[in-house]
């Protein structure tokens, strides 16, 4: 296991994107993407309603039902649920995830977020971009990045204090993980 | 989740002979498979309450409703599960097609098969007809009620409408009422509710019920109001006008006297007891209008979870990919 960003960069860049995000105006709502990214939104919009004492919309959305291979490679993956508790017609959207990696997750995301309504502008946020693309998406707002080797696994992992760090695992480490944790996704 | 790792499939306990899914009954169906569809149907009762009441999830993929016998709300239950996947539905209705003109099953199966269909959901009058099919086809086969035998999704949609009301199934005390011994719903809903841990009885008049005072395990009662004391949920079943002609039944006024669930028979369950029917009800018969609307009634509700049970159970059988047909 190599740690990629430890917790005070992780919640360093946070505080960043947090101020970024709130400067460009205060009429948006965050929409983390199951599941990695939804401990990432509520931490986020901590951060916000601190600096700036207006509380923005919190939502999430699980992309099982939305991914390209949803048909053929997954027999019987739990869905979790989305729940998106506001109007998204006419609003900034920021969606988050915790790694950026293909691209594909992110896609689904985006068919799942314009299934709700028409938001006026959607934006990416996510902690840590790994490189290797497949589609032509990008982010808005990211701590880091550089290019992982495609067999290698990134993951934000949660700690016990709240904050996060970023890990990069090898595949045994990583299958066994998967193990430990049922159902688990990464990017 | 492996796929190929351990039998996740909710086939009722047969995987078909081209290693295919199937749902073609309740009975052998397992407490994990049963919950994993009950468990995607929350997330699908989601989408049907979106404004926008589509996921693109089944794009691309074939779904035949093949319905031999009549029906109108499976059928658009079915039909709308399939377009909110957004899976192609193509609707063949036995009595205008060539079944009439002598086709026997199985050619009009293989007709069906050369178009290449993912999903064939088939509704019968003969029990086993769904499971016939299956040997003519690669394509999933739901059943949609077959006969007396079977109506599984029925009982899937019944049992997630009481999960949502009660939370738990385990210990629910659930009665069903009515032809108990001619119904599919009856017997669907009884091995699954036992797989699910509920306390199960039964009751009707003696002609409608099963010979003997126990049946597929559960208890059999002449009389309603022993089977009602102190349940969670009455579910009535539909008495069919042709068990008069059968001389099973004295007159529809009779049975709706004896064995119709009144405000005063339903004062004998919880005070929470959950009323259902599979519909379609005879008002009056076997269920007193007062009931059927009153503040108990799920039966709307178990409408509305059927078009989502039934978007998990075509959602878990079309994502697998097809395979040859082996010769």
């Amino acid at each position: 296991m190599k740690r990629l960003l430890d917790s005070a960069a992780v919640a360093r860049g946070l505080d960043r994107m947090a101020a970024q995000i709130a400067e460009k105006g205060a009429d948006f709502a965050f929409v983390g993407v199951r599941r990695g990214g939804e401990p990432l939104a509520e931490a986020l919009a901590r951060r916000v309603t601190a600096e700036t004492g207006h509380e923005p919309a919190l939502g999430s959305v699980d992309i099982t039902l939305y991914r390209d291979d949803a048909a053929t490679a997954l027999p019987s993956p739990r869905i979790g649920p989305s729940h998106v508790p506001f109007p998204v017609d006419g609003r900034r959207i920021v969606l988050v995830d915790d790694v950026m990696f293909t691209g594909r997750t992110i896609r689904a995301a985006l068919d799942a977020v314009l299934d709700y309504g028409r938001p006026r502008r959607i934006e990416l946020c996510v902690v840590f971009d790994r490189g290797g693309r497949e589609l032509p998406i990008q982010p808005d707002y990211c701590i880091d990045r550089h290019d992982v080797a495609p067999d290698g696994h990134v993951e934000v992992v949660a700690l016990p204090d709240g904050g996060f760090e970023v890990v990069e695992l090898t595949r045994a480490e990583h299958a066994a993980r998967r193990t430990a944790q049922p159902g688990g996704e990464s990017s | 989740m492996s796929h190929a790792a351990e039998s996740q499939h909710p086939s009722g306990g047969r995987q078909g002979r081209h290693g295919h899914r199937h749902l073609l009954e309740t009975a052998g169906l397992s407490e994990a498979d049963a919950h994993r569809i009950l468990d995607a149907a929350e997330t699908f009762f989601e989408v049907s309450r979106r404004p926008m009441r589509k996921v693109p999830t089944l794009r691309g993929k074939t779904v035949i409703n093949m319905f031999f016998e009549a029906s109108t709300r499976t059928r658009t239950s079915f039909e709308l599960a399939g377009k909110r996947l957004s899976a192609d539905v193509i609707n063949f209705s036995g009595s205008a097609s060539s079944t009439t003109k002598g086709e026997t099953l199985r050619d009009t199966i293989a007709t069906m098969e050369a178009m290449n269909p993912d999903v064939l959901v088939i509704r019968h009058s003969a029990s086993g007809a769904p499971h016939h099919a299956t040997h003519y086809t690669r394509a999933a086969v739901v059943n949609a009620g077959d006969g007396t035998h079977e109506h599984p999704t029925q009982a899937l949609l019944d049992a997630f409408t009481m999960r949502r009301h009660k939370k738990e199934l385990r210990g629910l005390r659930v009665a069903i009422c009515g032809d108990v011994v001619h119904s599919r719903v009856a017997r669907s809903n009884i091995h699954l509710l036992r797989t699910l841990g509920a306390d199960v009885c039964i009751a009707g008049p003696r002609t409608l019920l099963p010979s003997g005072p126990e049946w597929l395990g559960v208890p059999a009662y002449d009389r309603v109001e022993p089977a009602l004391e102190g349940a969670d949920v009455a579910m009535m079943l539909r008495i069919q006008r042709e068990r008069l002609t059968g001389a099973l039944l004295p007159s529809m006024r009779e049975y709706s006297r004896t064995f119709g669930l009144n405000p005063r028979r339903l004062a004998l369950c919880k005070p929470d007891c959950l009323v259902m029917h599979p519909g379609p009800m005879n008002r009056g018969v076997e269920i007193d209008p007062e009931v059927a609307d009153g503040a108990q009634s799920a039966i709307l509700d178990q409408v509305e979870a059927g078009v989502a049970v039934r978007m998990a159970v075509l959602w878990q059988l079309a994502a697998e990919p097809h395979e040859p047909l082996p010769g």
